[in-house]
Parts: structure tokens; C-alpha cells; sequence
């Protein structure tokens, strides 16, 4: 856990003072609404169908209890007793009413939590890997330098009223979790020849009307140099991007209009009359940031101890334990997966109970830290393996066992017409009827690895271009519609999928998404080709045939 | 509109000379960045204080060399959504060396105040009387930043290793 200090804390407190006062002026007519929109949003707050909805940055996707515990207070005490994870390492409240939001803010920033920039046209929370610091094989701890950004990157004077907004993410495994390329910047954290830390840097990835997978601009920025070679691109971006047309207004568009090595040419040009200023990062300086990092004192546990062998008698232990948990990089620990994907349920959710009882779980068995990852699940990312069983039994109380992590039914949705403004469908329902139809565990482990993705509107929030199987709601002749996709993936080797054919009615989604899944068991060549290797295979064309000869 | 100058509302001494306006010999102006360099030698050596407002979509560059002639940088913020000018304001201070009045003019409300501060502006055309009245309270409101910019506050990561290095020294 990275631990604030009282000038972090300084930061978010007047950060509520502010928007505080920026309310207060809104309530008393002093601001316009086009002129408090602007201000809003900048601290996360839009208006959604129904109500005023608070999106709270969970950077980097790390929370301890306390600030979980404090979450589910606000969804009870502020909102309607849940809250909605979202791709970004957010968290939403859909119900808060805006005389009652400052109070809620300052719930929150009591213990560190804040809903600065996680909307509005600036550079929004930064992301990382949901298992950052204990995966495996991972060069280090990118959180050290997702902080670093978080820090420079909050109230920027220079890039808080940028063209359109502006995310970043990072990753230090060779398994991007991070989704690093549909990021306005992607960084890939790698080592070069001399054994610096330095950073791949990718830049233009997004998704929205016009999707495009992130180029690399760079291959190794030092360290050192992270935050102005960030700033020259920032800065490029903020002087040449379009501001005529929105959806024309993110860097991806830029990148695209002048090529990326024109753009690297400007950044480059940039960043070499500012490259040994102020913003160069010094070793004690990166030291500092680390050392408020805390980690677990592991104990010396076996891989195999007694607990876990008696547990292996039990298949759905078993079937849980082989979907959820995941190896760790101290033996005899384990990451825990917990799906808020449960059956029937809309995907992210999870009550004020559930939240109290993570963070009671989060205490007795992981050192009380949890994660939050963009699919839209939560982490525990330090359980001792002989505590497995237990933490099952107690998952399974309420509701958080579900083995059905990276399945099919683990379906990442945006809050559709159900909530949002801008949403052509809805989403929610769509998902839940995919998760009944797969309900099945033994069916869904036989299909493997699938990942669905559904967005109600070309904003592309439920991240469809990237799903294995991507559904996008457009609306035509007033009736929900949906387009399918195939083929897409959102990790290292990242990719947009490609549509199979016209859109089909709201009725007939889940019967062609079955119909999808039936081609693909036909088709592959071994249990273990994974859906999306299958349609890379193969193309799109004997899917497109399956579901459309009879439609 | 109000100006505010070092905190507080003051009168403006410049005048705004339109183009087709022919420009007194005498007086404080501002004149339009078109205008400005279709003669800028002359206008630099004029005897009396020259301005000039430079939109925020113009390269830089063509005012570089003037900058120690110019008396006034009045950039523009046609919305306060539109924060290029910010860029072109640190680029004037931080990169061009430039210490003359720099001025924010167009859309320019109180939430800004400090983010254009902190790029180097010091004076600003205020939209709204009650924005220009609550000015040095609002420029108050922070006593944290993050980024270092031209205008010389310490950072956070800054302050942090001052912190360090002082606790160490009193063991």
C-alpha cells in the first residue's frame, strides 16, 4: 500500500473545500450549468438518466479495508447501498444527490480516496496491473511509478483543459492486465542493457468511434526521464490536437492524422529543449515514493500445506480454486480473484454488505489489501494458501465465489441505457441473460478462456472493439440493435474484432452469442485453442455462416 | 471586464486598438498579433508601451524576438475549455525568458485563476466582477503542487526531500 502523507492529504482536502464552494456557487445560480458541467466533471460527477453519478479513482487499482469500508458508507449512506466497479479502476455511485455530494467527498478523503479527474478533458486516473507487486516474473512494482504520474498528472496547471481526455496505464508483466494499448499513453515497463528501469512508451490507443490500437513512440524512456518525456507529449498534444470536433479531438486522432513518426518527431523535438529540467527524476526522489510503499511480512508458508490437500476433495473448492486463484511470487501465498460477475447479477456491482465483508476478508487473509482490475472483479492479493478453504466458505456467503473468472460469463458491461445518458441500449440485461444461458460451470470451463465485452453506445465504455466477443447497442428506427464482433483482445497482443454481419434485435443476442460459442467448440482444433486463436484461424466467415444461415 | 494585477483590481492603462484603427503615437495599446507583425519592427521601437494579443492557435516563434520589446502578452482563451494558451504561457516564461506583463483575456473565471498562476500569467482580464473580487482568496486555496512550473513554488516531491534531509540533520 502506498501510504499519503499529510501533503497528500493536503491535496484532497482542498480539493473538497474547492468543489465545495464550487456547488454552493452552482446552487445559488452564481455559476451557469454549462459553466459548472465543466467543474463537475473535473472532479467526476455527471448527470446521468436518473441522478447526479460519482465516479471515485481507486488509483492503480490498490484499496486497503479502511478506504473499502469507507466506500460501502457511502454507497449506503449517500447512495442506494451498492456501488459499480468500473474498466478503469473506478468505482460509481448512481444515486448521489449534488447538495450531499461535498459530504460524501469528504467521507472519502478522510482516508485518502478522491474523484479528482476521473471524467472532464484532462489526464484521468492512472491504471495499472490488478496484480502489481505480486505477479510472478513482473520486473517491479509499477505502482511506484503509477504514483509518480498520479502525483504529477493531479491538478495539472498546464493540462487540465486538454482537447478531450487523456488515460494512461501501466504494466510490468509480460501479460499486460492493464489493457496498456487502448490507453491514450501505454507504458511498458522493461529493463535495458545496462539494467535501467526504464519504460516502453506507446502512444494513441483508444477506442470510442474510432478505435485504434496504441503505437509505440519509444522503446525505452529511462526512468528518470518518465515525467518530461510524458510532459512533451502532453504538450504536443495539448497545442496541435483538434478542438473543432469531438470525436476527433482524442491524441489517437492525431497520432493518425500526422503518423506516428511525424509525431514522435515533435515529441522528440519537444522533449530535447526540456528533457534536464525540473521534472528529471533523481534516484532519491524515486526512492522516496517506494519507501511509502509497505509490504506484508510473509511468513514461510509450504506451496501444499494440510488445509489445501483435505480441501481437494471437494469439487467446487476445487472448480473455485482452479479458476480463481492464481499462483503468487512468495510461495505458499496466493491472489484471489472474487467475481462480481455472479449469475443473473449486472456485471461490477457489489452491495455495501459485500463490501464490509471484502474488507473483513481483506484483514483476516490478505493483509487487509484488495484490488480492483479492469475486468471489472476484485482481488485479495495476499492469502496464505493454507487459508484457501476458509476464504472459500466465507466468499460463497456472500455471494463472491462464482468460478467463472475469465469464462464466459465473466461479461464486462458498461451501465447501458439502464443509467447513462449517451447510451443508445442497454447493456445490463444483456449480460445477465449471457450469464443464465451459460450458467453451467462445467459448460463454461469445456468453452475456456472467453471474454465478452458489451457497450450500449459507440462510446465503447464496455471496451467491445477488444472483447473476444464484442457487442456493440445502436439504436435504429427507435429498437435496441446489436452489432457482434469477433476476434478482438485487449492484452499484449491486443487487437479490435472484426463484425460478422448486420446487427440483430435485443431478442436474439444471447441466441446468437450461443450460436458463436457452438461454432467455435465445432471448429477448434484442441480443447485448449483458445476462442480467440480459433477465430484468428479461422477469420470470422464460418462464424458469420453459423449465424446468419438461418437468420 | 476587471483587471486584476497583483491581486488586485487595478485600471488598465492599455487600450485595445482595433485593426482598422489607426494606432496613437502616444499611449498604451494592444493591438492584434496579425497587425503586430506586419510591422513589427517599427511597432517594437515605438516610444509608448505596446501590447500585443496573441491567439492561441499561432505559432510562437513569429513574436520570439520582440519579446524584450513587448510590454504586454495578452493570450486568449476564446472557453475556458480551450487550455492552450496555459502551453503558450509557460513556453513565454519558462523557454522564452519572457518578464513582461502577461495577461489571460476571453473566458477567464475564477476556477482558473491558479492554474494560470502557476503558467506564468499575472494578469487577467476577469469575466465576472465577483470572480475578480474573490481573487486572492481564491488563489489560496491550495498550499500543495504537485508540478514543477516557472513560477518557483516547491513540489511536493520537492518538500518531501527537504523533509528528509532536515530530519536527517537533526539526528
Amino acid at each position: 500500500m502506498y501510504a499519503y502523507d499529510e501533503l497528500d492529504h493536503a491535496v484532497i482536502n482542498e480539493r473538497v473545500d474547492e468543489f465545495r464552494d464550487q456547488v454552493k456557487r452552482r446552487l445559488s445560480g452564481e455559476l451557469t450549468e454549462d459553466e459548472f458541467k465543466m467543474l463537475r466533471l473535473q472532479n467526476g460527477v455527471y448527470l446521468q438518466l436518473h441522478a447526479y453519478m460519482l465516479r471515485v479513482a481507486i488509483p492503480y487499482g490498490t484499496l486497503s479495508s479502511k478506504q473499502l469500508r469507507r466506500l460501502a458508507h457511502v454507497a449506503r449512506r449517500y447512495d442506494r447501498g451498492y456501488g459499480h466497479f468500473t474498466t478503469r479502476q473506478n468505482i460509481q455511485f448512481n444515486w448521489i444527490k449534488l447538495a450531499e455530494l461535498p459530504d460524501a467527498l469528504a467521507d472519502l478523503a478522510e482516508v485518502g480516496i478522491h474523484a479528482m479527474q476521473t471524467s472532464g478533458n484532462n489526464t484521468r486516473n492512472v491504471t495499472s496491473d490488478q496484480w502489481a507487486g505480486v505477479a510472478p516474473g513482473e520486473i517491479e512494482d509499477p505502482r511506484i511509478w503509477s504514483e509518480l504520474l498520479r502525483q504529477y498528472t493531479t491538478l495539472h496547471p498546464e493540462f487540465s483543459f486538454l482537447p478531450r481526455k487523456f488515460k494512461f496505464a501501466i504494466t510490468a508483466s509480460a501479460h499486460d492486465r492493464a489493457a496498456i494499448k487502448i490507453h491514450d499513453i501505454g507504458l511498458r515497463l522493461h529493463k535495458n542493457a545496462a539494467g535501467e528501469t526504464g519504460f516502453e512508451v506507446l502512444v494513441g490507443g483508444g477506442l470510442g468511434r474510432t478505435p485504434f490500437i496504441a503505437k509505440t513512440i519509444k522503446p525505452f524512456v529511462h526512468g528518470h526521464d518518465l515525467l518530461s518525456y510524458v510532459e512533451a507529449i502532453l504538450r504536443v498534444y495539448n497545442q496541435y490536437g483538434r478542438r473543432d470536433n469531438i470525436y476527433k479531438a482524442r491524441i489517437k486522432i492525431l497520432v493518425h492524422e500526422l503518423g506516428i513518426d511525424k509525431f514522435a518527431q515533435e515529441v522528440e523535438d519537444e522533449w530535447q529543449q526540456m528533457r534536464e529540467g525540473a521534472l528529471t527524476l533523481d534516484d532519491a526522489v524515486i526512492e522516496d515514493i517506494r519507501s511509502r510503499f509497505t509490504y506484508p511480512a510473509y511468513e514461510k508458508l509450504p506451496h501444499m500445506p494440510e488445509e489445501l490437500r483435505k480441501a481437494a476433495h471437494d469439487p467446487h473448492f476445487e472448480a473455485w480454486r482452479n479458476n480463481s486463484v492464481a499462483l503468487h511470487k512468495v510461495q505458499g501465498y496466493a491472489i484471489v480473484t472474487l467475481s462480481l460477475k455472479p449469475v443473473g447479477g449486472p456485471p461490477g456491482d457489489a452491495t455495501a454488505d459485500q463490501m464490509d465483508a471484502i474488507a473483513d476478508l481483506a484483514d483476516k487473509y490478505s493483509f487487509g489489501e484488495i484490488r480492483v482490475g479492469h475486468e471489472q472483479n476484485l482481488a485479495l492479493p495476499h492469502v496464505a494458501r493454507r487459508d484457501l478453504p476458509a476464504l472459500w466458505k466465507a466468499l460463497d456467503k456472500i455471494g463472491l465465489a462464482t468460478p467463472n473468472v475469465n469464462l464466459v460469463s465473466d461479461i464486462i458491461a458498461c451501465p447501458g441505457l439502464d443509467y447513462c445518458s449517451l447510451a443508445n441500449a442497454r447493456s445490463i440485461p444483456i449480460a445477465q441473460e449471457l450469464t443464465r444461458r451459460f450458467a453451467n460451470h462445467a459448460t463454461a470451463d469445456l468453452i475456456g478462456r472467453l471474454h465478452i465485452n458489451i457497450s450500449g453506445c459507440i462510446n465503447a465504455c464496455g471496451h467491445h472493439h477488444v472483447g473476444h466477443i464484442g457487442i456493440l447497442g445502436v439504436e435504429k428506427n427507435g429498437a435496441e440493435f446489436y452489432q457482434i464482433t469477433i476476434g478482438g483482445r485487449a492484452d499484449e497482443n491486443a487487437e479490435l474484432g472484426t463484425l460478422i454481419g448486420p446487427a440483430v434485435p435485443y431478442a436474439e443476442v444471447a441466441d446468437v452469442v450461443e450460436d458463436i460459442v457452438e461454432a467455435y467448440l465445432a471448429l477448434r482444433v484442441r480443447p485448449d485453442e483458445l476462442f480467440v486463436d480459433t477465430v484468428k484461424r479461422l477469420g470470422v466467415e464460418p462464424f458469420r455462416e453459423r449465424v446468419y444461415a438461418t437468420r | 471586464m476587471p483587471l486584476v494585477k497583483s491581486g488586485k483590481t487595478t485600471n488598465d492603462d492599455f487600450v485595445h486598438i482595433a485593426d482598422e484603427v489607426a494606432i496613437p503615437s502616444e499611449g498604451a495599446v494592444l493591438i492584434s498579433a496579425a497587425r503586430f507583425v506586419s510591422d513589427a519592427e517599427a511597432l517594437s521601437l515605438r516610444a509608448a508601451r505596446t501590447g500585443v494579443i496573441w491567439p492561441n492557435n499561432r505559432d510562437l516563434d513569429d513574436l520570439v524576438p520582440y519579446l524584450d520589446r513587448v510590454a504586454v502578452v495578452a493570450l486568449v482563451f476564446p472557453s475556458f475549455r480551450d487550455g492552450r494558451a496555459y502551453t503558450q504561457a509557460r513556453l513565454l516564461r519558462e523557454r522564452h525568458g519572457y518578464r513582461g506583463e502577461l495577461r489571460a483575456t476571453g473566458q477567464v473565471l475564477r476556477d482558473q485563476f491558479l492554474f494560470m498562476l502557476r503558467a506564468g500569467f499575472d494578469a487577467f482580464e476577469v469575466k465576472k466582477p465577483g470572480d475578480a473580487e474573490a481573487f486572492a482568496s481564491t488563489v489560496k486555496r491550495y498550499s500543495v503542487f504537485y508540478q514543477p512550473t516557472g513560477d518557483g513554488r516547491l513540489t511536493a516531491l520537492h518538500r518531501r526531500m527537504l523533509l528528509r534531509h532536515s530530519e536527517s540533520a537533526s539526528q
